[in-house]
């Protein structure tokens, strides 16, 4: 009797989980403190109240944009179209606004669909016909890409930016200050709390949902999933258009930001977001990653790149040295995983 | 008893190129447990999977509880009441028990896409509390041994009230202990009036366990026999379609003393522990424990696969400096791994490929060009010496069974001038009449001079097979004992040396700190 039990028991099991999900937290946390500490000693104008609130501006849109990914990430899939899809939304959204004068929350709702439609297209693709995301994405890419210049060409006779010069109220969705307002020494902007509104919302999806339930699922073993009676094709694309949601909602917060649409932007975006994304934990493989982990690694990134920039490192510098935290950041992941 | 719960009639399913069910049917009754046996490409698990929604079938009949039912999908097969627990276990490893047990079927809070954590819990521990599990629901998968994830996959299957369970191999991953654990349960669901199909390869087990037995051979259906009045040799010979022998336990003459391999206190972590064993030439090398007991972690770092922490390997009598599989075989060590599929074989490729891979410098000419003709001629001849059953040395060898497979792999390492073997689990998966036919090779293989280190987890193989056997607990070796000297009982006895230690000493803290 005393084999069978054996056989049968978790608590060791237990014990290890315990160790390395508190790890994972621990590292990409631990190295943000770290970063926070070094430019602190470093720079007498890092930690400033206006430098900081700065960090959490910059950290806005490209933190919207990986919390998209993260989801997308978890399915063990990639999605390299957020970028120009934010793009194109911004572009929906100042055409509707600014050339149709629909009413400012009309003209969200056209970015956020925009956004959702293009995530969606890729999960069809995806799902159903079988296209690896990659390549799926690829292409999304460089239709998003596409239509924000055909779009403003198309109107204009000319590719140029899109400004919301008659709907001042616009740029007070990201740079107004209802914080402020309230609490008059902290001017901090909109969009800090719209960043933390969607990563609210996104933990909750993720955690407490069917849907995140799901995500997880398909990222851990889409075939067993499957067996299991779900509707993996279904769900799967579900996943992208709520990725696509999000890339909806940055173009929103760009051409807020800009007071503008700019339709040359966004190529590149994808990448700082999937960085983000891994540097918080989320594994490329599928089935785990947390949405504060990405949340941490994209404010990893942007305070990097300011107290690069306040330190006077040129900016080609900043790249190289983002590019080998992201190496780092994997690595030290693999080595904690051959640890156990 | 004896409801007909089930009737298969003229199932037929075709593959490209092959024809896997060929009129093939299967009845099971309710309360029963119907094993379902055959050699690989029989067609047991295709015929299984077709009543599990996973294929559609091409033509036939299901007739389920006096009905004739339509299953297009795995959904409605659990709607009907249809579980089937896959070779490959199908768990989401990232997922908790209690989530993997309701997948597809959580319980929501009031609003619909909410989950209700609590309640999935709940459940869950009142499904374990019925079966007798002490496992707590929160866990994850990933942190679990294979036999517990059976039990739960188990779980997840009468979670459905399921009417029918099939098992497709069920105890190929299990210790002795294990699968007493899976029996107890398959029995009390016979007694709840389930109908079990049992698929399986061990024969010893399947007269333990089972009421009826149906083979098929080809795709076809052979016979149905009660368990209890046929012998093994009958069952062997429906399933092969002539009479073989099992033979008795064929340990063939003395290896030389000459010592090819030898291990000095092996150390890595706490997986290998004070590891050190010789290996003559012409020998078998049995090495038995338990699961977990880091056989094949030994396995993998003598091969190179994995970093020594400390400990001297000597080939031939001198030193060998092994840190990559690519020094293993240079030094001509050829590890064969449990799972082919993953590890052994490209299995996307021809058997002319796989045979080659490793040792490809040897084909190319002068200018760095492959030599096709020299590798086909190798090709045949590895495919006529080893008697691997394949159309042509262009078929793919994800086509081929796992019996051929393990022989592609055989073949590889031949090729290459590999002079140990390391097999890890050489028959798994492998059906009767193909697993005589690798003993056979195996043995033909140390006639010619090969050394072979061969790690199973089913014991006759062992006894069978080896010429000294080497026995693992926790890392460390627990004992030696010559053919002469081994008997399951000894072997079991060194294999869970550490409770036994732990007994005497009455210690129950560190056992980090047990000495053998």
């Amino acid at each position: 009797m005393t084999t069978t039990e054996n056989t049968t028991t978790t608590t060791p099991a237990k014990r290890s989980i315990f160790r390395s999900e508190a790890a994972q937290k621990l590292l990409a946390f631990g190295a943000l403190i770290v970063i926070f500490v070094f430019f602190s000693l470093a720079s007498p104008f890092f930690l400033t109240k206006d430098n900081v609130i700065g960090i959490l501006l910059a950290t806005a849109v490209n933190g919207v944009l990986a919390l998209g990914v993260t989801f997308v990430i978890i399915t063990a899939g990639i999605d390299l179209s957020v970028g120009t899809v934010m793009t194109l939304a911004a572009m929906t959204t100042a055409v509707s606004i600014a050339v149709w004068h629909l009413p400012i929350p009309l003209g969200i709702l056209v970015g956020l669909l925009t956004g959702m439609l293009a995530g969606a297209i890729n999960g069809v693709v995806i799902a159903r016909m079988k296209i690896p995301p990659f390549v799926a994405t690829l292409g999304m890419m460089m239709i998003a890409r596409g239509l924000a210049l055909v779009i403003p060409a198309a109107i204009f006779g000319s590719v140029r930016p899109v400004y919301f010069s008659d709907s001042p109220l616009f740029g007070q969705i990201m740079m107004g200050s209802v914080i402020g307002a309230l609490i008059p020494n902290l001017p901090v902007p909109n969009a800090v709390l719209i960043l933390f509104g969607a990563a609210l919302v996104a933990a909750f999806l993720l955690a407490k949902t069917v849907f995140g339930r799901y995500t997880v699922a398909i990222g851990s073993n889409e075939e067993a999933t499957r067996l299991s009676g779900i509707n993996v094709a279904n769900w799967k694309t579900m996943v992208y258009a709520v990725g696509g949601l999000f890339s909806g909602l940055a173009g929103v917060m760009i051409a807020s930001r800009l007071n503008s649409a700019q339709p040359g932007l966004g190529a590149g975006y994808e990448l700082d977001a999937i960085a983000a994304v891994v540097i918080g934990g989320t594994s490329l493989s599928g089935g785990e990653g947390t949405i504060l982990g990405t949340l941490i690694g994209a404010f990893i990134i942007s305070t990097l790149t300011n107290g690069l920039r306040i330190l006077g490192v040129p900016q080609e510098w900043q790249f190289v040295i983002t590019g080998v935290i992201v190496i780092l950041a994997v690595y030290l992941d693999i080595l904690r995983r051959r640890a156990r | 008893m004896s409801d007909v719960l089930l009737v298969m009639e003229e199932i037929d399913k075709s593959f490209p190129g092959v024809r896997a069910l060929d009129q093939a049917r299967f009845e099971l009754r309710a309360g029963e447990v119907h094993a379902l046996i055959g050699e690989n490409g029989a067609g047991k698990s295709t015929l299984m999977k077709v009543l599990a929604g996973v294929y559609s079938k091409d033509g036939g009949r299901i007739i389920y509880q006096g009905k004739e039912v339509d299953i297009p999908n795995p959904r409605v097969a659990q709607d009907l009441g249809i579980s089937m627990i896959h070779q490959e276990l199908n768990l989401m490893p990232h997922l908790t028990l209690a989530q993997n047990v309701f997948v597809g079927r959580e319980p929501r809070q009031g609003v619909r896409f909410m989950l209700d954590e609590k309640q999935l819990n709940a459940q869950t521990q009142a499904l374990f509390d019925s079966m007798r599990l002490r496992l707590d629901p929160r866990t994850r998968v990933a942190n679990l041994t294979v036999a517990t994830q059976q039990m739960v996959e188990i779980a997840k299957a009468l979670s459905f009230n399921s009417k029918i369970l099939i098992m497709d191999e069920p105890t190929a991953a299990l210790t002795e202990a294990e699968i007493e654990e899976l029996f107890r349960i398959i029995r009390e669901l016979r007694a709840k009036g389930v109908g079990i199909v049992y698929i399986s390869h061990r024969l010893e087990e399947l007269k333990q366990i089972s009421d009826r037995i149906t083979v098929m051979r080809d795709g076809r259906y052979v016979g149905t026999e009660d368990a209890a009045a046929i012998p093994i040799e009958r069952i062997i010979s429906m399933m092969v379609g002539r009479t073989i022998y099992e033979s008795a336990p064929e340990v063939p003459e003395h290896p030389s003393e000459e010592i090819v391999l030898e291990a000095r206190n092996l150390n890595r972590g706490n997986v290998i522990r004070d590891v050190s064993f010789k290996l003559k030439k012409g020998e078998i090398l049995g090495f038995a424990g338990l699961m977990g007991a880091g056989r094949t972690e030994v396995a993998r770092a003598v091969f190179g696969a994995d970093p020594l922490d400390s400990g001297e390997i000597y080939v031939h009598g001198k030193k060998a400096n092994i840190k990559h599989p690519r020094d293993a075989v240079r030094y001509g060590i050829g590890y064969l791994s449990e799972d082919r599929k993953r590890y052994g074989l490209a299995v996307g490729l021809d058997v002319e490929a796989n045979i080659v891979l490793a040792a490809f410098e040897k084909f190319l000419g002068k200018l760095g060009v492959v030599n096709s003709n020299k590798t086909r001629e190798t090709g045949k001849y590895y495919v006529e010496t080893l008697a691997i059953k394949t159309p042509s040395i262009q078929q793919r060898v994800k086509n081929l069974s796992g019996g051929n497979q393990q022989k592609v792999v055989i073949g590889k390492w031949l090729t290459a001038d590999t002079d140990v073997l390391i097999f890890d689990e050489p028959t798994r998966g492998i059906d009767v009449g193909a697993k005589s036919e690798i003993y056979h090779l195996l043995n033909q293989l140390t006639q010619e001079g090969k050394s072979i280190i061969m790690i199973s987890s089913e014991l006759p193989e062992i006894l069978r097979m080896s010429h000294r056997i080497m026995v693992m607990c926790e890392g460390r070796i627990t004992g030696e004992l010559t053919a002469a000297e081994a008997t399951q009982e000894r072997i079991m006895t060194y294999a869970t040396q550490r409770r036994v230690l732990m007994a005497e000493n009455g210690a129950s803290g560190d056992p980090g700190v047990q000495e053998v």
